[in-house]
């Protein structure tokens, strides 16, 4: 029973034992959820009523804003609010997500992108308690999801590639310099405003300078190969290929960080 | 973590470990430093006058530490506060990565420094078995082999069922202390003994510990208590400044250290 511990640990190895080992933070991020559980029967449910309190009222005045019958605007307002909960949790919650393990990380060599697991399964669980607002709405409009939804279930496999990239990035950079943290927090509200969540990317007037602030968003892409399956569309071609490429070409930044890092994020810390 | 490689006898290695010049250096960040925002700055209107005021101090916490341990050194770890002890034993369990020189470690290597650490006051006695279980680097049903011999030996009963948080200190110590002592480490890491507890439990909790560091093949255990460096170790490395002072059999090192002081 031997071991040999190697000089350095590669990203890669670091990412491919923490997926293997997937039980732990699976039952970390449980926990995390399962806490909330305790002290309320409601538990998580909380948020789900917050999210469709926040719906309803941002769907109400943005729909009568722009005019959109509410059987069309709702389900959009609905599943864009909840993605975009989704993203910008993860996306902040990834920035500290090694600085609020520091403790575990100082006394076991578990490897990192657990971490970064852990925070993704945790607010994946929330994003299915939240995901039951939308049968609902349909259900009150009569309206079913076409054939189209099932492209939903590539549209979140690629959409938690790119998101976990992006968090490994932060992670790493954010338990370096602290104020960064801020920053992201920043930029993700600003995100909202500029991703269509509120506005439907259909109320852009025609034109390439259109075309160039949707289409340089990331989080415009993200949204929309998870938001247009669930609405009865397959999404544009554009879409999908700049989810793909931008997972891939992320992935490798991540990894590149990582390894050359990695050494130094408990001194970090 | 713990990564179980074949046991084939042809090539099956002696538990060990080896540290040749084993440098660590902390960088030490204050507010100014942490901040991206005047890192950009600072390089922005050319860095040079900022870097001293930067406050990016540097300190040695070891300086070519060179140790060999193999199978069947029971190590004591000795010095004052801030003579490296920590930072040896976090190198040692693989969470810092040395900054020059080089360690290898041949063996399963567990360290126990924080017993209480994953413990959630909010979840159950039973839950918390299975967050601390995970966190050691136990699968689900390795676990469940364990369970209950945990269940028994914390002697909590009904509390299992309980919120940690409804526990008292003690017995949040027992159960802490029955999950950390299931594991079957080759190479044993802890910071003070650990012995927990009322007189009757402290007897029972001296004995396991006894049980787990007899069955591990290398022990490095740092502690301030002469008595129980001197009954449990071989070995003592002294360390003052990051630096190895003195590394001789337990009794030499010992009486050296604490005659010192």
């Amino acid at each position: 029973m031997t071991r040999a511990t190697a000089q350095r640990i590669t990203a890669w190895k670091d990412v491919w034992d923490s997926i293997a080992n997937f039980q732990l933070p699976a039952l970390l991020g449980w926990q995390d959820v399962a806490q909330r559980y305790r002290r309320s029967k409601v538990g998580a449910f909380w948020l789900t009523i917050n999210m469709g309190v926040l719906i309803g009222a941002l769907g109400l005045v943005f729909g009568t804003i722009f005019n959109s019958p509410m059987s069309e605007f709702l389900p959009f307002i609905c599943v864009g609010l909840i993605v975009w909960g989704y993203f910008s949790q993860l996306v902040n919650e990834g920035c500290t997500c090694f600085i609020s393990s520091s403790d575990t990380m100082l006394q076991l060599p578990i490897p990192f992108f657990t971490y970064v697991l852990r925070t993704w399964w945790r607010n994946t669980i929330i994003l299915a308690h939240n995901l039951v607002i939308f049968p609902i709405i349909l259900l009150i409009f009569g309206k079913f999801v076409n054939f189209y939804a099932i492209l939903v279930v590539p549209g979140f496999f690629f959409v938690s590639l790119n998101i976990l990239w992006m968090m490994v990035v932060l992670a790493i950079i954010c338990t370096r310099y602290r104020d960064l943290t801020q920053i992201i927090q920043n930029i993700m509200q600003v995100g909202l405003y500029l991703t269509p969540v509120m506005w439907e990317p259909s109320r852009l007037p025609a034109g390439a300078r259109s075309m160039l602030m949707l289409n340089l968003n990331p989080f415009y892409h993200l949204i929309s190969v998870v938001r247009d399956p669930l609405l009865g569309n397959p999404g544009t071609l554009i879409n999908w290929c700049v989810v793909v490429a931008m997972a891939v070409v992320g992935w490798a930044v991540a990894l590149l960080l990582l390894n050359r890092y990695r050494s130094r994020i408990t001194y970090w810390l | 973590m713990n990564i179980h490689v074949q046991n084939n006898p042809a090539q099956a290695k002696m538990t060990s470990m080896h540290l040749e010049d084993v440098t660590v250096d902390f960088p030490i960040y204050n507010a100014k430093s942490r901040s991206l925002k005047n890192q950009v700055f600072s390089f922005a209107t050319g860095g040079t006058i900022g870097s001293n005021s930067e406050g990016h101090v540097i300190i040695r916490g070891l300086e070519n530490v060179n140790l060999s341990l193999n199978e069947g050194e029971r190590l004591g770890l000795v010095g004052h506060n801030g003579s490296g002890k920590t930072t040896l034993l976090r190198v040692m369990s693989g969470v810092y990565h040395p900054s020059g020189g080089r360690i290898l470690i041949n063996g399963k290597c567990t360290s126990l420094i924080n017993i209480s650490l994953g413990i959630d006051p909010e979840a159950t006695g039973r839950e918390n078995i299975a967050i601390r279980g995970a966190l050691l680097g136990f699968k689900k049903r390795d676990l469940a082999v364990h369970q209950k011999d945990i269940e028994d030996f914390s002697e909590l009963g009904n509390f299992l069922d309980m919120p940690v948080r409804t526990y008292s200190t003690g017995m949040q110590l027992r159960l802490a202390f029955a999950i950390s002592t299931v594991i079957q480490p080759e190479i044993l890491i802890m910071d003070e003994w650990l012995a927990t507890g009322d007189q009757s439990f402290q007897e029972k909790a001296n004995e396991r510990l006894h049980d787990l560091v007899n069955k591990t093949k290398i022990l490095i255990v740092a502690s301030h208590s002469k008595d129980l460096l001197v009954k449990n170790c071989t070995r003592i490395v002294w360390l003052e400044h990051g630096r190895i002072r003195m590394d001789g059999d337990a009794e030499s090192v010992a009486t050296a250290y604490f005659d010192h002081h």
